[in-house]
């Protein structure tokens, strides 16, 4: 029996095109906006001026807090404009633009083929360096690592949990990098449990990728400690929450943390970033990200540097198909749908998903006929329909009693809605709703 | 870019569910049943099938267009199944009159009254007929004896259903085993060969229904297996105490209407609970009221009666029985 989470799910079309294209390396762009918000929490602080020289890799702005992390340069060149930008969010934020002039890197960058299995670095200089490099959750949720490799006085993580399950259908970045990058991967997961002082590491991967789980495999077995399990394909299986119930059994508590039961979850990505943080000393200014859609020409997977314009990579992989309609930064269940190309991948762009213009019209909404489906897939135990009906009609306290601050926000209930209802939609409404109440009633 | 891109919140692809098709599900897993009554009723249950559904699309119609003044929902099968539910419980030589009106009244005070589907909180179908029992009690209740295609529809022979034998003999003073004689047996109520309304007849057909609704996740298994096995402890615990006075289960489910109502008049979507858990509580009540009706009761059956008590409760049981939530023992909230 595979792995899986027991409570709800759903299984979208996969349609994963690029599953067998190679990680192809984008050249830098000509110029690049940089946000200084790439992650969660504070933005981090400005330390160079306009019309400054930069070096690929050189710190460019700094964090400002204890959630918040370093930004650096992803190209060589001149510091043109300091502007306000649209990201994939939609909202404008501070972005440097740099126009970039040869690929000249910062020294000390280790950038031989060469990979380094030498470990000598302690916990705290592991997680100061995860600090410096400013790596951040590369699933898509983009939380600064070393928060969460950061363990609570009283509390000790006792399984490292390698997120590789990559259930959003069409992404392959995570899939291509376990294959590409197994060996640097590995020699990442043991550096994160070094820094957590964790004894055992569980790799969990969806079924549909058995070259990857099979690679894998075969490397972790010369490894002590660090186990790959294969897992049922179920969406959302990626979910922190789902993936640690799949792998261990265990629930994180309604309002808590993974570490309150002892575990600590890292996508693959961010364990490759740490390898290459501390094994090569370079900060995290590239990332791989697929480029997919059902008529987009080659549906590719490009190692981009961060800042790049999203047009490029379209470009790159044969040009916006005629039938576009919709384009997504991320998956298509938890994407952000783009209004324009201009925006730059961040840190936390996991993916660029084309849709044609037949499939990024919402659904006719009909009148919610109590088929109970959306109760039978929610994977955190909600009634999306009660949720639904209850922000609507604004009452924020039965919201809370219902646990709509539990919400995942995985979309499987407006996936599922033979109605064509937006669920999440409203429950997104009431979660802010909830989440200001709760914010006010702290102060 | 010559043209606008969308935008809109996540999910950006959707399942392949629509009403249409799950109405469709079910109009299909109703087929076999239908089938089965005109096998066994002839030009009766054909008659009585297309003027119930023909009266249930044009009372909808009429009502949204003229009244409710709102968007049409008729394309989407709903009123298909309340017509055709409707006709299943009903004799198979019932007056077309009488039909019209039980069609009338399932939809117009059984459904829009209440604002069309997905608002009604009882089941239409049941509605109608509860309707036409209580106003027709003799028609109602004057069963056809099933000759095929012989059965006249106007002038059939008639006779009681296995229940009414049962429950009249056992109010005579007979023993349950001579009364066993009287009946068809087991085999024959399970292919169908007994009198009683046009959708209750054949096991087999309402079964083959319930399995392609399973395998096509229309429903789920929680509310026909509840009834049904609280329906088996029930009378098995009667037939135990008292196998003179007391039918056996397995005559129990086979007889009446149970299966009829378990499979697909309990299981509406509309006035059934939302919640699993909710659902064994819904099948639990529905086999406890049913038995007691058949036995304590003044009618030989009562699945339509229970199953209408219960869709009243289930406002109730879903505003107490919750799912249980991912991580139970948490902290949010209580601090």
């Amino acid at each position: 029996m595979l792995k899986t989470f027991h409570k709800g799910g759903i299984h979208p079309v996969e349609n994963k095109f690029s599953a067998g294209r190679e990680i192809r390396v984008l050249p830098p762009p000509e110029v690049v906006y940089i946000p200084l918000s790439q992650h969660l929490g504070a933005p981090a602080k400005l330390i160079i001026d306009r019309g400054e020289k930069v070096k690929t890799g050189q710190l460019v702005a700094k964090s400002t807090g204890f959630v918040s992390v370093n930004i650096h340069s992803s190209v060589s060149g001149t510091v043109r404009k300091i502007d306000q930008v649209q990201d994939g969010s939609g909202y404008k934020r501070t972005a440097i633009l740099i126009e970039t002039c040869e690929d000249e890197w910062q020294p000390g960058i280790d950038l031989s083929p060469d990979i380094n299995t030498d470990i000598q670095y302690s916990p705290e200089e592991i997680i100061r360096k995860t600090l410096y490099a400013g790596i951040v959750g590369l699933g898509g949720a983009a939380f600064p690592s070393h928060v969460k490799l950061s363990i609570p006085r009283g509390k000790h993580a006792r399984a490292l949990i390698i997120n590789g399950a990559e259930c959003e259908p069409y992404l392959t970045s995570d899939h291509r990098l376990m294959l590409e990058k197994g060996k640097e991967l590995i020699i990442g997961i043991k550096l994160l449990m070094r820094a957590l002082r964790a004894e055992t590491a569980m790799i969990g991967i969806e079924n549909n990728k058995q070259d990857a789980i099979r690679h894998l495999e075969e490397l972790a077995g010369k490894e002590e400690g660090i186990s790959v399990y294969p897992l049922k394909v179920k969406y959302p299986q990626g979910g922190e929450k789902q993936l640690i119930k799949a792998l261990t059994k265990m629930e994180v508590p309604s309002g808590g943390l993974p570490i309150d039961i002892g575990v600590v979850v890292h996508n693959v990505g961010t364990a490759f970033a740490v390898y290459e943080a501390l094994q090569k000393n370079k900060p995290l200014i590239e990332r791989v990200v697929t480029v997919t859609g059902k008529s987009l020409k080659n549906p590719s997977n490009f190692l981009v540097r961060i800042g790049t314009p999203v047009i490029n990579l379209i470009e790159a992989a044969g040009g916006l198909p005629a039938d576009t309609g919709k384009v997504i930064s991320g998956g298509p269940m938890m994407g952000k749908a783009l209004s324009t190309f201009d925006v730059p991948v961040v840190k936390g762009t996991s993916g660029i998903v084309i849709l044609p213009e037949s499939e990024s019209k919402r659904r006719h909404v009909k009148v919610c006929i109590r088929c109970t489906k959306c109760v039978a897939v929610c994977p955190q135990g909600l009634e999306p329909y009660l949720l639904m009906s209850l922000a609507q009609n604004e009452y924020p306290d039965e919201l809370e009693m219902n646990k709509v601050m539990d919400c995942i926000e995985c979309g499987a209930c407006s996936y599922i809605c033979p109605s064509g209802r937006p669920l999440l939609d409203y429950i997104r409404l009431g979660k802010a709703k909830v989440g200001q109440i709760i914010r006010t009633r702290k102060n | 870019m010559d043209k606008l891109l969308t935008v809109a919140p996540s999910p950006h692809i959707y399942g392949e569910e629509s009403i249409r098709k799950l109405m469709l599900g079910v109009i299909i897993a109703l087929l076999p049943a239908l089938f089965c009554s005109v096998y066994f009723f002839g030009w009766g249950a054909v008659i009585i099938s297309v003027v119930a559904v023909t009266t249930c699309i044009i009372t909808e119609y009429l009502i949204q267009k003229f009244l409710l003044k709102g968007e049409l929902s008729i394309t989407d099968g709903s009123a298909i199944i309340t017509g055709l539910l409707l006709a299943f419980n009903l004799p198979g030589n019932l007056p077309v009159g009488i039909v019209i009106i039980g069609s009338v009244v399932s939809i117009g005070i059984g459904k829009m009254t209440f604002g069309g589907l997905g608002r009604n909180p009882f089941n239409p179908a049941l509605i109608g007929r509860v309707f036409l029992l209580v106003s027709f009690p003799v028609q109602m209740t004057s069963w056809p004896v099933p000759q095929g295609f012989m059965t006249s529809y106007t002038d059939a022979v008639t006779g009681a259903t296995p229940l009414e034998i049962v429950k009249e003999g056992l109010r005579n003073g007979e023993q349950v085993s001579e009364l066993m004689d009287r009946v068809p047996g087991y085999l024959q109520l399970f292919y169908g060969h007994s009198g009683g309304s046009l959708g209750e007849t054949a096991a087999i057909a309402l079964l083959l229904g319930l399995a392609y609704m399973l395998i096509k996740k229309i429903i789920t298994w929680h509310i026909p297996v509840s009834i049904i096995m609280t329906i088996s402890l029930f009378t098995g615990i009667l037939w135990l105490i008292n196998p003179q006075q007391n039918a056996d289960p397995l005559f129990h489910i086979l007889t009446g209407g149970v299966l009829l109502g378990a499979i697909f008049m309990a299981t509406d979507y509309v006035t059934s609970p939302m919640t699993r858990k909710g659902m064994w509580i819904y099948g639990i009540g529905i086999g406890i009221i049913t038995v007691l009706i058949r036995i304590w009761g003044a009618y030989p059956e009562g699945i339509s009666y229970a199953i209408l008590i219960m869709n009243a409760f289930v406002p109730l049981i879903n505003r107490y029985i919750k799912p249980r939530l991912f991580g139970k023992e948490g902290r949010y909230g209580k601090d």
